[in-house]
């Protein structure tokens, strides 16, 4: 007999820690970078920056020199240095983005197998439902790439340009350093956080104004014919204008706040010229101060302030990055759906009949009860179909079988092994099928097929195909088996999805097949087709089909209908239309 | 792209403010730039000279000032900036809207797989919203660095040319072959990047594809072998992006090395003239500083050009969606719309030879069909899919008008007239539509139900859906008939959004009733809740259903129900693939 495995006990408390840290600490924890390929980025970063910056001080010198007219040896340095510094800056820059930019890729990639290799282990497949939800969590992951390029690169740079500047200018005159310390740190740090945190306020509330406008939008245009009809366009697009209208007060008094971190930062730039100008001339006025190191000090000065430009937009791109690390986290930190195996050794070979007893299953402590004790066997070779309303647990039960998921009480067992307590790629050497909305991959449809079999040959390929009534319609395709199909490719009707992803099913030759909803989303004439082909291709399997449609389950040797996760009815086709009770029910109105 | 569109300036009247105030800021910042950069020089030539702080307190006041000035004026510039932003957002989004909603648009009834009214709906409504917030940057960013780099750079030259037109010609020489150098870049990376473009594409499409398939990799046991694909497509992608960056970052490389060199020229070249006495300290101190002056706005709008280029194909996208031909071939209006029912609704119908077909599309979507009516008749159409009945329901609708042959209509005791003279508000007004895949708004309820009478009490709401089986449904949600229904009615099952449709029917209560497939795609328990509402509805109506299971329909409706049968427009014709 098997144990009750609870969800609560798969929670580690590492993980629970990890929960709790900022998602922007974890994501850089995340995509930290190997090897020195990012602090060489750096470093050239730096040296182009500081090339500007030594420019401009190097050539003050050299005026300021030059001004008392030495002999001309006493420049030749500074010429050759203002020379060299000119071009240094271009390509050190260069370089830079080149390998910054390397190595952002090159740490994309590695992070993007650590995100799948995450998903691959706690298949939190509950949430892929939503196709939007899944592209937003790839566009999260490569949200690394902005992280490493965007938002480590630039404040690194500013801080060793930064230091380096106001160490050099601290030995020229110690005040001046301390000051334009002050003014980078007001500037880069101080102001940066400040407006992002202004931002905020006006983020939120603007937001709220623009899911009212976005949902006007929304409903205007998907629902505009039953406006049209109903003659309500008008009344509609009044709507649009309020939220419009709405948006665009808040927008134009927020304007007034977030202005304020442009002013700031020139006022900042221009006081610290001011006060280096003051400092400067009064210290040389005592005699505490040469000319010639006032004019690097003003210059070095006005010319440093480039360290910093790129820093308010960086904050602003680390709260986005923060976002997308608490999006990406919030998926990754969702524990393993099945527990750890206690058992190997499930015989692919052996008895293929199913029994299900008292099958229960909920998706959280306080849920109500997805599978709520259902008792259920597939003997070997028979076709046995599930039917009910949508939300009565058929789909669970697809994914116990499936090992998508552990049961929260009772048995599965096949052929006499529990297969709960196996490891899901053990019981899915048994158990294969289609599940909901399967998935075809942007390639070839051989590549397609050889998914279920990696080294099937041509001729099993086309069995396959001949088993879902896919052959004919393959072959005359100019590049057969070798046709694109998925995103880029030839699109493909819900039907032929369907029955690639039967032939698919079929070529994994498991024991047990289990067709989750086959029909859900065809025409009504295309249903009867797909459903006729495939009760003839699982000829000859166990076989589960779960189905909300009642079509051709004249052929399929039982059928449980099942409603609010228990079994209300079983039996034959015949049985049951004859039976009083919800199929009849629904057969003949 | 060009930088600013016209048809922008043209459009918006917040742009074209927007730009005047960017110039005058733009024409103030420069004279602030220059005023600093002289003051600058005139100090520090001051203090070597032995001037102290009695004699050139004045200037240093003045820097500070200055300081102050620019801060209040790069203030005010982003303020407005972004307001103007803000304005023309608005002003751009109303014209769409108006024009998307506008009465010569055509509206296709065909619901495709998701059941939207139009497939570019969804890219419409985000060019609406986000995509029109690229112009926040745009306008707050980039507009004003271009009127700064066509005003700073000219006046700069100006200055130092007068100052030291020795200098001022090193910058007049370097500073044109920066956008020179940068536009020659520019197009080999584009011939390269579009050659790359599909290639890029596709491995930068792999991992999506890969996580989205994963649930069916992890059936066929093949989830943990893609790991090492993963990574060997990434590296893969790395190679054939740095391959492209390597050019596309070229530009920006010239750019920079051209703008530095030609500061370091003019540096070594004043410092050289300034030691042989041809050029005193201050005049070269103010070249020095001026000469980076030059280049920086430059260099800003390249630092910015993604940030345009962004802006610029959002207000290129509105264009071309507000260009965009408006229902072509359609007739004006006979009349104008009296806001009264048209009486030919509770009439008799004809359609004679009628087709339509939509325009781009080679295969009519219906022709030569005749069909008479009478006034209470329930008429249930059948047929493959893409015969046309859908197409036929839009033509009642008047969401379209048929290409060929005629449909007349006749009021209860009048003459034939034909549907096209009805004004097509008032035909409207006559007829209940429930589509295959109805739309609920994100309001209440209640609204949901009167969309078609807004003036209709809540005891008329209330009784129409429990006509409909939704009153128990409805009454059970958290705030019951106030509850809003979220986007696209997510707070409901299929079944009950077909209900809630069902009763905003019935809250017509028109003489005309349409119906589309009612029961296609619900469950079977749902299904029979359907079935009890629609024949509630159909009771002395006129009606024209579309259905694929013709059971229930002659069970429920009996002898009243007369079946015509559609077939393919043409033998080629099938919208199976």
């Amino acid at each position: 007999m098997s144990t009750p495995v609870s969800a609560d006990h798969r929670a580690r408390p590492s993980s629970e820690r990890a929960r709790r840290r900022n998602p922007l600490w974890r994501m850089i924890a995340l995509a930290w970078p190997r090897g020195g390929r990012f602090a060489l980025g750096v470093l050239l970063g730096a040296f182009a920056t500081g090339a500007g910056v030594a420019l401009l001080a190097v050539a003050a010198w050299m005026l300021a020199t030059a001004a008392d007219h030495p002999p001309i040896t006493a420049l030749s340095v500074a010429v050759v240095a203002t020379r060299a510094l000119g071009v240094t800056r271009g390509v050190a820059r260069y370089l830079e983005r080149l390998v910054t930019h390397d190595a952002a890729f090159r740490t994309l990639a590695e992070v993007r197998v650590r995100v799948y290799e995450r998903l691959a282990a706690t298949e939190p497949f509950g949430r892929f439902r939503s196709g939007d939800l899944v592209s937003r969590l790839v566009n999260d992951t490569e949200a690394t790439l902005d992280l490493l390029v965007r938002g480590l690169t630039p404040p690194l740079i500013s801080v060793v340009t930064g230091g380096a500047t106001v160490l050099f200018l601290s030995v020229v005159y110690l005040p001046g350093g301390l000051l334009l310390a002050a003014g980078l740190l007001l500037a880069g740090l101080t102001v940066p956080l400040a407006a992002a945190a202004l931002g905020r306020g006006p983020g939120r509330r603007q937001s709220r104004a623009r899911g009212e406008l976005s949902t006007a939008l929304v409903d205007t245009l998907h629902g505009a014919p039953d406006l049209v009809a109903y003659g309500a366009m008008d009344r509609q697009v009044e709507r649009v204008h309020t939220a419009d209208a709405e948006l665009t007060r808040l927008a134009r008094r927020d304007a007034a706040v977030l202005g304020l971190g442009a002013g700031a930062t020139a006022l900042i730039t221009g006081l610290t010229v001011w006060g280096a100008l003051l400092l400067g001339v009064t210290a040389v006025e005592g005699g505490a101060l040469s000319a010639v190191s006032l004019a690097v000090l003003v210059l070095t000065t006005l010319a440093a302030f480039e360290i910093v430009a790129p820093l308010p937009a960086v904050a602003a791109k680390l709260g986005a990055i923060r976002e997308s690390g608490a999006r990406l986290f919030g998926v990754l930190d969702v524990p393993a759906a099945t527990a750890a195996p206690t058992r190997t050794g499930l015989d692919p070979d052996g008895d293929p009949s199913v029994l299900i007893r008292d099958l229960r299953v909920r998706y959280g402590p306080r849920e109500p009860w997805a599978l709520d004790g259902v008792d259920l066997e597939i003997p070997a070779g028979w076709t046995v179909a599930v039917v009910g309303p949508s939300g009565a647990g058929k789909s669970t039960l697809a994914s116990v079988l499936l090992r998508f998921r552990d049961p929260d009480g009772g048995s599965v067992s096949i052929g006499g092994a529990d297969i709960t307590s196996h490891p899901p790629d053990e019981v899915r050497a048994v158990v294969s099928g289609v599940p909901q909305d399967p998935h075809v991959f942007a390639s070839t449809l051989r590549e397609n097929l050889k998914l279920a079999r990696p080294g099937a040959p041509d001729e099993e390929l086309w069995a396959a195909l001949r088993r879902a009534r896919l052959a004919d319609e393959v072959a005359a395709m100019p590049k057969g088996l070798d046709t694109l199909v998925g995103t880029h490719g030839l699109g493909l009707s819900g039907g032929m999805v369907q029955r690639l992803a039967l032939a698919r099913a079929v070529l994994a030759a498991p024991r047990v097949l289990v067709l989750d909803e086959p029909t859900a989303h065809l025409d009504p004439d295309a249903r009867d087709a797909v459903v006729a082909d495939l009760l003839d291709a699982v000829e000859g399997y166990s076989t589960l089909l779960i189905t909300h449609d009642l079509t051709g389950l004249e052929r399929v040797d039982r059928i449980y209908v099942v409603r609010k996760g228990r079994v209300i009815q079983e039996g034959t086709h015949a049985e049951l239309s004859e039976a009083e009770g919800w199929y009849r029910d629904v057969l003949a109105p | 792209m060009k930088p600013l569109d016209p048809r922008l300036v043209r459009a918006a009247s917040a742009v074209r403010l927007h730009l005047a105030v960017s110039v005058v800021s733009g024409l103030l910042v420069t004279a602030l730039i220059l005023l600093q950069a002289w003051l600058l020089a005139r100090v520090i030539t001051g203090a070597w000279s032995g001037e102290g702080m009695a004699a050139l307190g004045w200037a240093v006041g003045a820097v500070a000032a200055v300081a102050v000035a620019r801060a209040l004026l790069s203030y005010l510039a982003e303020a407005s900036a972004l307001s103007s932003a803000a304005r023309t957002k608005s002003q751009l989004r109303r014209r769409l809207v108006e024009h998307v909603t506008g009465a010569g648009q055509v509206w296709t009834a065909e619901p495709g797989d998701d059941g939207e009214g139009s497939p570019k709906a969804g890219e419409l409504v985000t060019l609406a919203t986000r995509g029109l917030d690229a112009l926040d940057d745009y306008f707050a960013r980039y507009l004003p660095q271009l009127v700064l780099a066509a005003i700073v750079p000219l006046a700069v030259l100006g200055v130092v040319f007068w100052a030291d037109w020795i200098s001022g010609i090193v910058i007049a020489v370097t500073l044109p072959l920066i956008p020179v150098f940068m536009a020659l870049i520019g197009m080999y990376t584009q011939a390269r990047t579009d050659r790359q473009w599909r290639l890029l594409s596709r491995l930068g499409g792999h991992f999506l594809d890969v996580v989205e398939g994963l649930p069916t990799l992890a059936v066929f046991r093949r989830a943990k072998a893609q790991a090492a694909i993963i990574k060997a497509v990434g590296e893969e992608h790395r190679e054939a992006t740095m391959g492209t960056l390597r050019v596309a970052f070229l530009s920006a490389f010239a750019l920079e090395l051209l703008a530095t060199l030609a500061v370091a020229l003019v540096a070594v070249e004043v410092g050289l003239r300034l030691l042989g006495g041809h050029m005193d300290y201050q005049t070269a101190l103010l070249v020095l500083i001026l000469a980076p002056e030059a280049y920086l706005p430059l260099r800003e709008v390249g630092a910015r050009f993604h940030a345009s280029m962004e802006g610029v194909a959002a207000a290129d996208q509105v264009f071309t969606e507000l260009e965009r031909e408006r229902g072509a071939g359609r007739p004006a209006p006979a009349s104008a719309p009296t806001g009264r029912p048209s009486p030919a609704a509770a009439g008799d119908l004809r359609f004679e030879g009628v087709g339509m077909r939509y325009a781009g599309r080679d295969v009519p979507a219906l022709s030569g069909f005749d069909l008479e009516v009478r006034a209470g008749e329930h008429v249930l159409l059948t047929g493959p899919s893409g015969a046309g009945k859908t197409t036929l329901l839009s033509l009642l609708l008047r969401l379209n008008e048929p290409t060929e042959g005629r449909v007349s209509v006749r009021a209860p005791g009048g003459a034939w007239t034909r549907l096209d003279a009805v004004p097509a508000a008032d035909w409207r007004l006559g007829i209940a539509w429930v589509p295959q895949h109805p739309y609920l708004f994100d309001v209440s309820v209640t609204d949901n139900i009167r969309l078609g009478a807004p003036e209709a009490t809540m005891e008329r709401v209330r009784e129409a859906a429990r006509q409909a089986e939704a009153d128990a449904f409805v009454s059970a949600l958290p705030e019951g008939y106030d509850t809003r229904l979220g986007e696209r009615g997510a707070r409901l099952s299929a079944g009950q959004r077909q209900r809630i449709a069902l009763a905003r029917a019935l809250c017509r209560d028109a003489p005309l009733v349409l119906l589309d497939e009612p029961t296609a795609h619900l469950d079977p328990e749902n299904a029979a809740a359907v079935r009890t509402a629609v024949t509630r509805l159909l009771e002395g109506r006129t009606a024209v259903i579309v259905a694929h299971d013709t059971a229930w329909a002659r069970s429920a409706l009996g002898d009243s129900l007369r079946q015509v049968s559609l077939p393919l427009p043409s033998p080629e014709a099938s919208e199976s693939l």
